[in-house]
């Protein structure tokens, strides 16, 4: 029946002579919930959801919907059902997923793949074979090592191997070149159009209709996933920017072996050799990620059903190679077709998911990077409590439409990223590893000159940032190859950036930061800025504030530094990458006022921060103002002259705890100040330095920063910052209730600092981030940053810690008893390390002497 | 056992020649930018010559392949021989006089020819004042008939085809009091050879043949592709054309008797070429030149054979078919080979190979399965070669190598299959004949800009 099922579905059009979807009577049939009998039933001319497109994400989302109560859904498919990218897919459910919520998404999917046939009657395919992930190096193996810690600590059974073992769970697969392997026995194989077949039945049994149509366009209420979501998107009113973009990717089926493999053989990914392999239909199916890739409607289509695309089987040979070393016996093994379907990449690897930042109501679901099976049960089910609930049961920020904005909807960068992003997927991914392709693209006006000087770049949110500079005599060309899971090769070099912070000073150019000004014409601005952040902003003027900016649940959506300008005007400074959801958020919820502006004036400003004891010298010098504490307190804002160039905005701020100054210069005067900076600065030691310097001194002293370690899930009160909070002042603000019960009952997850004990810096693998904590040896949360420290001449690990009841595995009150009373360990890379936990940061790294309080309000803060 | 591949490459380069022709002569920029030519043995020894040489006197530059049979006595005098003899029927009367002064004064002769030979490329000492004689013999009988018109290509083709014939005829029957020699020039008439010769002088390409040897242009489209058109006929058999003269030459009487098995006289595959005397010549003449020859002819079975049906000789003759095409910008390349090639390669095939290779430009077919039987392990080698193929481009320095390694080595995909390449490298003197013929092959480029603009002038 469920063939029978499909066929009568394709058969279906709707033909829509009118696009508008409003408009159109048609002759549609909807799919009954028995599949056999079907009767025409035309499209509701209202829905409370429409869902265009009716592959796995689309279904996965109606199905999800449905189970959460919603009935009145209207899914549209503008070919057949399950078309699209989901019909090629190769159907493989895999874990191994190095994201932490990708993992999440992969799990649940697993787990709803499995019962969907019981549920539904509909046969999906769902084989539980498990995987073989090979590793031909060292540094393989360590990745991969890494992620077992990851699923082990999750439950998900998985193991390290040696190449014999690899040998014994699959017999075709030649082990001379490898090293060792991780096993999942969980990963399974699914058939992806009987999948979404399954959810769509499911669905439609809770009352969705099926259409099939072309896409509407004049819709308030809808959501689409699918690899057309760019043109999509831009055909809306006003446009949608959903960074992904196409590229061919190849897989092979050949006819059955002599022997025809047993079902569960398990699937084989060699992510040296770039391919993966697995069962299908006693033969194999066969593909890759080739390093050439070929990315596809750059200039998008009209015809919007996908044909199939040519094969090309010379593009093909060097994943036929690999294939065929990695499994010999196959040469005599007969070829059915290679098959090209386009996958969806995105510019970062991850998919995207989410409301739109300007078309309030408008989800999107799309750009899996060619793993939809595996996160769509898990994707769907997030985004439909997104719709449902307003936001999903878990930190979704790495998947979010909102950390990309439109300078990340390019065709070109579109291009020439995917072209980078498909490559890879298979690519050994070391710390700190960086994008290569659609580079420059923001920058400093003091780029060239930091960049004659031997900086190094990395990118966030298409900015360009130092790392470090390389001094005059370095290698340079040996500095940019080394990456390793070891020990770095700047190590030295930021170690003399952190020493020049501490003993003298430095400038970091740290323009990146995303800038608001919020201003009123009356105490409009005030209020509504009392609202929606948690610290007190009713402070005298010139006074600077770090606060949270919270939802309902008492979560981060953001954490920055506002500084009062004057009675009626705000500066806001947030995270680079806040720019886009940190808008739409206060968008949404600043009242329809005319007296009312918020203006992004990221832009207009470069900073520069000046870090260490000798900067107020330098200031002072420059500005013929006494810049000391008794004259320019902690925490302070003011507009001054530095040079010749006059408005400069000085905060008493640097991010990492080290006395100094930020420096908001009108971009024409960037390059004057920092030449009078660097001039003045000679004589007391000045020097640039990068972000890494800035990293190893902000985590040494336990400063969190909002996107790695805080987020929409963590409440001020479950990272040690309940002084940031002001419950009581005077005003109601969001998520204030939240908070009162958290104080009253106790948090569940407490952020907690590590200093690695016995790990051997030039010799131990170092810590990255994601690496599980054990608590008297058993699991107690995860890592979510680290740096070595170089004043401490150690590792430092931050982190939550949780409290998981012994028998029933339920969360329990984390309190500061339970933290400080444990034995911890790190597993970095399945090796543990000795590691003590610290709830509060050593004062002895304070440079001047302060009360407690200061100590904690003097810096702190991200990136 | 296997070839390496660079066993492989040595035995194909063995006898791989390049020429590029000087930016300028002197006088002219030169519609030709060289050209390159290689040859591939089947017999031991090959009886497939080749010559090229820049005409000093007049303008333009002559090439020519030339497939002996019966041995290669006949390929090697003509390949000495033929160029001189068109030389000779090209040059103005006021040369030809000043020549014929200068060897009567024993002056220094001006240089007609510049050669342009690879090193195995050898002519024969012992029969140069032989050979000489006969050409000056020629041009004294050019400079009594001085007919005061200027000299027309075509015509001095015929006449230096057929006037070489005709001495190797008269040497053979007076013979000469040097035993070698006398044993020389009775070879060279007993065997034959076909030739397939191009003149090039700016945009005017004259190319004469006599034979099965091919002379094929390659010419590329207006979409980049490339296609074949020939410059030749094939003087067998299968052109129907060749059969009718042959016919209408011989009373009706002899007609069914004419060509057998697709050979003339049910013996010789070329219906035109050089020598042959067997051909040629009354029964009686050859009875008493074999007679009074040496005993190395009288031995020789094959000479002493006189064809069956042998009324109303000559039956073979050496004029050439002459053919005139005026080079456009579009014609790349010219191509000149003898039938090993045209036997293992379609024209399209050595057009698209050839251009593909000059422009640097690989136009691949794309592989598709379909329906056929293919493992994994078949594909992957086709692809395999198909990229070898790409690389073999960059690794044979000369156009005529790489057309040879497709020629021998190519599969049904079109693709060179090293392992076959190697098979049939590797075969045994004896039986490589049986497997391939002797190739040769000179591919001529021709400098497009100069033809256009040589076009745009009018």
């Amino acid at each position: 029946p469920a063939g029978m099922f499909l066929r009568l579905l394709s058969d279906v059009r709707w033909r829509a002579a009118n696009p508008k979807w409003r408009g159109a009577t048609c002759s549609c049939r909807s799919a009954s919930s028995t599949p056999p009998e079907h009767h025409p039933v035309a499209l509701p001319a209202q829905a409370q959801v429409v869902i265009c497109g009716g592959g796995i994400m689309g279904t996965s989302v109606a199905y999800h919907l449905s189970k959460m109560g919603w009935k009145d859904i209207v899914l549209l498919e503008q070919g057949r059902l399950a078309a699209g990218t989901t019909r090629f897919c190769a159907g493989i459910v895999s874990l191994a997923r190095p994201v932490s919520i990708e993992l999440k998404m992969a799990d649940y999917s697993n787990k709803l793949y499995q019962q969907l046939e019981q549920e539904t009657g509909v046969n999906t395919g769902y084989v539980k074979t498990g995987s073989i992930s090979l590793a031909q190096t060292q540094d393989r193996l360590i990745s991969l090592k890494r992620i077992a810690s990851s699923l082990k600590v999750m439950g998900i059974p998985c193991e390290i191997i040696t190449p014999k073992e690899v040998a014994q769970l699959h017999p075709l697969i030649n082990i001379h070149d490898l090293v060792g392997a991780m096993y999942v026995p969980e990963d399974a194989l699914v058939s992806s159009a009987n999948v979404s077949l399954a959810l769509a039945t499911a669905a439609s049994r809770n009352g969705t209709s099926l259409g099939f149509s072309l896409l509407p366009s004049n819709l308030h209420i809808w959501g689409f996933f699918f690899q057309w979501a760019y043109e999509l998107g831009h055909s809306v009113e006003e446009p949608v920017n959903i960074p992904l973009h196409a590229c061919e990717h190849f897989y092979l089926l050949t006819h059955p072996l002599k022997e025809p493999l047993p079902s569960n053989i398990p699937t084989v990914v060699d992510p040296d050799g770039r391919i993966y392999v697995r069962n299908w239909q006693g033969g194999i199916l066969s593909g890759g990620f080739e390093k050439n890739p070929k990315p596809l409607f750059t200039e998008g289509r009209n015809q919007l059903e996908i044909h199939n695309l040519q094969e090309d089987w010379d593009h093909f040979e060097p994943l036929l190679s690999a294939l065929l070393r990695r499994m010999p016996e196959l040469e005599a093994l007969q070829i059915l077709q290679l098959v090209n379907c386009p996958e969806s990449f995105t510019p970062d690897m991850r998919c995207i998911m989410g409301e739109s930042p300007t078309v309030l109501g408008y989800f999107v679901l799309a750009g899996m990077n060619s793993a939809g099976i595996s996160y769509g049960g898990g994707a769907g089910k997030y985004l439909a409590e997104w719709m449902v609930n307003g936001y999903p049961t878990d930190n979704v920020w790495p998947l979010d439409l909102k950390r990309f904005g439109s300078l990340q909807s390019s065709r070109t960068f579109l291009r020439h990223r995917v072209m980078e992003v498909m490559p890879l997927m298979c690519d050994l991914k070391v710390p700190r590893w960086d994008f290569q392709t659609g580079r420059q693209l923001r920058t400093s006006p003091l780029y060239d000159r930091l960049d004659a000087q031997g900086a190094r770049w990395m990118e966030k949110h298409g900015f360009e940032r130092v790392k470090y500079f390389v001094p005059p005599g370095k290698d340079l060309l040996d500095l940019d190859q080394s990456k390793t899971f070891y020990k770095p090769d700047w190590f030295d070099i930021v170690g003399s950036e952190v020493k020049c912070c501490k003993e003298a000073v430095c400038v970091i150019d740290m323009s990146s930061f995303t800038k608001f000004e919020i201003s009123s014409t009356g105490d409009q601005a005030l209020e509504s800025l009392q609202y929606l952040f948690s610290n007190d902003l009713d402070v005298p003027v010139g006074h600077v504030v770090h606060t949270g900016m919270l939802n309902e649940k008492g979560g981060y959506e953001n954490d920055c530094s506002i500084a009062r300008l004057s009675k009626r005007s705000f500066f806001m400074i947030s995270p680079t990458d806040q720019q886009v959801h940190c808008w739409a958020w206060l968008k949404k919820r600043l009242p329809e006022d005319s007296g009312l502006t918020m203006e992004d004036v990221t832009w207009k400003y470069t900073a520069l921060n000046l870090i260490g004891p000798r900067a107020v010298d330098v200031l002072s010098e420059l500005s013929y103002a006494p810049m000391t504490a008794e004259h320019f307190p902690s925490l302070f804002c003011k507009e001054m002259s530095v040079g010749y160039a006059n408005g400069i905005r000085v905060m008493s701020i640097t991010h990492t705890g080290e006395p100094g100054f930020v420096l908001y210069i009108p971009i024409e005067y960037a390059l004057h100040v920092y030449n009078e900076v660097m001039n003045m600065g000679q004589k007391y030691g000045i020097r640039n330095a990068g972000y890494y310097a800035l990293r190893s001194l902000r985590i040494e002293k336990f400063f969190a920063f909002w996107g790695q370690d805080l987020d929409a899930f963590t409440t001020p009160m479950e990272c040690g910052r309940e002084f940031q909070v002001k419950l009581d002042k005077g005003v109601q603000f969001v998520g204030q209730e939240a908070l009162l019960e958290q104080k009253q009952q106790g948090v569940y997850k407490r952020f907690t600092m590590f200093i690695l004990e016995d790990h051997d810096t030039d010799t131990d693998l170092w810590p990255w981030w994601g690496e599980p904590i054990f608590r008297n040896g058993r699991y107690v949360g995860k890592t979510t940053s680290s740096a070595y420290s170089y004043t401490l001449e150690r590792h430092v690990c931050l982190g939550f810690v949780h409290h998981f009841d012994e028998k029933t595995g339920q969360e329990l009150v984390v309190t500061t008893d339970f933290v400080n009373q444990g034995e911890y360990q790190i597993d970095i890379a399945g090796q543990r390390f000795q590691a003590k936990a610290k709830l509060y940061p050593f004062s002895s790294l304070f440079a001047q002497r302060r009360r407690k309080e200061e100590v904690e309000l003097s810096g702190y803060q991200r990136e | 056992f296997y070839l390496t591949p660079p066993q492989v490459n040595s035995i194909l380069k063995a006898n791989e020649y390049s020429f590029k022709v000087p930016e300028f002569d002197g006088k002219n920029v030169s519609s030709v930018l060289g050209f390159d030519s290689n040859q591939l043995p089947a017999n031991a020894p090959i009886e497939d010559r080749r010559s090229a040489a820049t005409c000093l006197q007049t303008r333009g530059m002559l090439l020519g392949v030339f497939d002996g049979h019966a041995g290669c006595a006949c390929a090697q005098a003509v390949s000495e021989r033929l160029f001189y003899y068109i030389a000779v029927s090209l040059l103005p009367h006021e040369t030809l006089l000043e020549i014929e002064n200068a060897v009567e004064s024993g002056r220094a002769l001006l240089p007609i020819l510049q050669w342009h030979k690879h090193p195995n490329d050898y002519f024969s000492k012992e029969a140069s004042k032989l050979y000489f004689n006969s050409l000056r013999t020629y041009w004294q009988e050019l400079i009594d008939l001085n007919s005061g018109e200027a000299t027309d290509v075509k015509e001095a083709l015929i006449n230096a085809f057929k006037r070489l014939d005709n001495d190797i005829s008269l040497e053979a029957q007076v013979g000469d009091p040097n035993s070698f020699l006398n044993y020389l020039v009775l070879r060279v008439a007993f065997s034959g050879a076909t030739a397939c010769v191009a003149h090039v002088d700016g945009v005017d390409l004259h190319v004469a043949n006599t034979g099965d040897s091919r002379a094929m242009l390659g010419v590329q489209e207006e979409d980049g592709s490339w296609s074949a058109l020939n410059l030749s006929y094939d003087h067998n058999a299968q052109n129907e054309r060749e059969v009718e003269r042959v016919k209408t030459e011989h009373p009706k009487s002899e007609e069914k008797n004419l060509v057998k098995q697709d050979r003339l006289l049910g013996l010789l595959m070329p219906f035109r070429a050089f020598g042959d005397v067997k051909f040629k010549w009354s029964i009686e003449l050859q009875k008493r030149v074999i007679e009074s020859g040496p005993d190395q002819l009288n031995d020789n079975e094959y000479t002493k054979f006189i064809p069956p049906n042998y009324h109303t000789p000559p039956y073979l003759t050496a004029e050439p078919e002459v053919i005139y095409h005026r080079l456009r910008p579009q014609d790349k390349f010219l191509v000149l080979a003898t039938d090993g090639l045209w036997e293992t390669m379609h024209r399209q095939d050595v057009a698209r190979i050839v251009g593909e290779y000059l422009t640097g430009v690989h136009h691949q077919e794309p592989i598709a399965v379909g329906g056929y039987k293919v493992t994994l392990g078949q594909m992957h080698g086709l692809l395999a070669e198909r990229r070898a193929r790409f690389s073999s481009v960059f690794e044979d320095q000369n156009v005529a190598t790489h057309l040879i390694r497709h020629a021998v080595g190519n599969n049904e995909f079109g693709t060179v299959d090293h392992e076959r390449l190697c098979k049939m490298l590797s075969l045994p003197e004896e039986l490589a004949r049986m497997y391939r013929d002797d190739m040769t092959i000179i591919v001529v480029q021709f400098n497009s800009h100069m033809i256009s603009a040589c076009q745009n002038e009018e």
